[in-house]
């Protein structure tokens, strides 16, 4: 609680730190250095920095050539263009061509409120999971944050990460804990639901338990952080001994989190499942609060789910 | 409107936007003061349109590109009639449709932009039909500097030129500044009047803060048979406040109350200044 370091800031930090004794670690931008909180890095590290402007087909092509030349270069740019504009260069120049890109989604999710769908990023799981070779994660904290991005320089291949823009609240009381790419954290164990969540609604999810706690339910919440490759062990495990689920998105409804939780669920263990997130309709404007509530992606609503769920 | 009462209205619309992102406590301040005039050209003199029709078909077509500055516009709109004035009140708030970027809901809005680079070819294709229905209407397409690194503005600038759309205006926001800085520094464009020809267009450069000129360029053009027109409109980003003009953060930056207050004196001694001369005349 408290924490006012946001991600973006995390993974500028790390960087800068790790940059400075492996000058192959670049970092570029989409004249988007301020919202990635890159200004520092581009300060104390010009030669490990590259501007392309306001272009992001081009910022992922010059990085796959980097990348090809022995570089290990960090692309930083709004979530919504990153993902979605540059999809093509994502598919062919960085995932078919194997080569080693990260791609730091920015003030993703809804996080860009009442800018509109435009720069909503509700969409980019949907298409960056369906391509194969891409890992795809989305850290819960700025703990989590940390230990991601110490892995991400060490982790061979093209990655897509989404963080929102303002700082959430801590999920870990500190980084010292196992992250491993593709292995879910249980943060809570239960028997008679499970809540799947990824990003900032982890925090969510583990509100929501600490009600259903007090209404006598038993919740298992798991952290799926790494959406592609999928956990697919703790989601089978978690269908096997609660029998019930319940995903929790800042994401479409349609080809995020949940889907792919249920195309695990209905092939190995089908169980009921609810998926909460965003509609399939332009977000309404608004705070990353009021939109989440508006859609209930919020501990309550959760809770109320759940307690239909188990019949009570 | 004669220029003067187009030089005091502009003046008005900088005091109304100002006011409404100090109130939404959101908003894109620099660019939005730096198109201002360029805006108040069009609304109040050059574009045929009917705020009491907004749909009807032989109006001129507007795409805001740079659809982050989309505060100089809901305030036009709202000055024209098109919807209530009372709505700016709403801007960037929970549920509105006046939201930080054009937004099609909203009567007077052609189409929703906000993602640089997309305007061009909409107006392209807009300028097309207008040709090949025979309609005769004009489409102005106003971009912003640093938003000509997009590749695509450059297919679309080549589809403009080939299919010879002298109905087609396109204005560069020529303010020398985007969010990290100069656009020369972040990723240069000069000789951007060269680059555009080269690409077929009818390149003008002016001063886009100087209501003649721009009255007088936007409403001659285009000037030049079988060629889009691309007017390289100069302007100074957040043009009408002393202390924020090019000055960078004033790209997103909300005034503070003492910065509003400055502001707004500034403005009004201008526009007091402009309906004085308006009265002499
Ligand atoms: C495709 C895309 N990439 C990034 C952005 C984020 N963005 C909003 S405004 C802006 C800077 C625009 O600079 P410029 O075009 O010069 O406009 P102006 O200075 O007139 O505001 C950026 C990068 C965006 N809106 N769209």
């Amino acid at each position: 609680m408290g924490n006012k370091i946001a991600n973006r800031q995390v993974i500028c930090d790390t960087l800068l730190e790790l940059a400075q004794s492996d000058r192959d670690i670049m970092v570029l931008a989409s004249d988007s250095r301020g919202s990635a909180a890159m200004g520092p890095f581009a300060q104390a590290c010009p030669e490990q920095f590259v501007e392309v402007g306001i272009a992001e087909q081009n910022i992922v092509g010059i990085s796959a050539g980097l990348a090809h030349s022995g570089k290990k270069p960090f692309v930083t740019s709004p979530a919504c263009f990153l993902s979605m504009r540059s999809i093509e260069q994502i598919k062919v120049d960085v995932a078919y061509s194997a080569t080693n890109v990260k791609l730091i989604g920015i003030s993703g999710g809804i996080s860009y409120g009442a800018l509109g769908m435009s720069h909503h990023s509700v969409q980019d799981l949907a298409v960056t999971r369906a391509i194969p070779g891409l890992a795809v994660i989305l850290p819960a904290d700025r703990h989590e944050t940390k230990r991601m991005t110490e892995a991400l320089v060490n982790y061979e291949g093209g990655v897509y990460v989404r963080i929102g823009r303002n700082p959430v609240e801590d999920v870990y009381e500190s980084a010292d804990y196992d992250f491993v790419i593709g292995k879910a954290v249980t943060m809570r164990d239960g028997s008679d639901i499970t809540l799947i969540a990824a990003g900032e609604t982890v925090r969510v999810a583990l509100d929501a338990e600490v009600k259903l706690k007090e209404a006598g339910v038993s919740c298992r919440v798991i952290n799926m952080h790494t959406i592609k490759p999928l956990d697919e062990e703790a989601i089978i495990k978690a269908a096997r001994e609660t029998g019930r689920i319940i995903t929790v998105e800042e994401h479409s409804v349609h080809g995020g989190l949940g889907a792919a939780v249920a195309e695990v669920v209905v092939q190995h263990h089908p169980v009921p499942l609810r998926l909460v997130g965003i509609p399939d309709e332009p977000a309404i404007a608004g705070k990353t609060k009021e939109v989440f509530e508006y859609y209930g992606i919020s501990a309550e609503n959760i809770k109320n789910l759940a307690l239909d769920m188990l019949g009570q | 409107m004669e220029i003067i009462e187009l030089k005091a209205k502009a003046a008005q619309i900088r005091m109304d936007l100002l006011r409404m992102i100090h109130g939404a406590k959101a908003g894109h301040t620099g660019g939005s003061l730096s198109n201002a005039d360029i805006l108040t050209a069009l609304y109040y003199r050059v574009m045929n349109l009917d705020p009491a029709r907004p749909k009807w078909e032989g109006r001129d077509r507007f795409i805001a590109s740079k659809g982050h500055a989309v505060e100089s516009l809901w305030c036009i709109l709202a000055d024209r009639g098109f919807f209530p004035k009372e709505e700016l009140e709403t801007f960037s708030q929970f549920g509105t449709r006046l939201i930080g970027h054009p937004n099609n809901k909203v009567p007077g809005i052609e189409m929703n932009t906000g993602a640089l680079g997309h305007g061009l070819a909409i107006s392209v294709g807009m300028a097309l039909a207008s040709k090949r229905d025979g309609r005769g209407y004009r489409v102005f397409c106003l971009m912003g500097d640093g938003e000509q690194a997009e590749g695509s503005v450059w297919e679309a600038a080549m589809a403009g030129a080939h299919y010879k759309l002298d109905n087609l205006v396109g204005i560069i926001d020529r303010n020398g500044l985007q969010i990290s800085g100069s656009t020369e520094e972040v990723m240069g464009l000069d000789p951007l009047d060269e680059k555009w020809a080269a690409f077929g267009w009818n390149v003008i450069s002016i001063d886009g803060n100087d209501m003649e000129q721009l009255v007088d360029t936007l409403e001659a053009a285009p000037t030049v048979p079988g060629k889009p027109t691309l007017i390289i409109a100069n302007t100074v980003k957040a043009k009408g406040i002393s202390f924020a003009e090019n000055v960078p953060h004033w790209h997103h930056h909300v005034p503070s109350d003492e910065e509003l207050a400055q502001a707004l004196a500034e403005l009004s001694a201008v526009l007091a200044g402009y309906q004085q001369e308006g009265q002499v005349r």
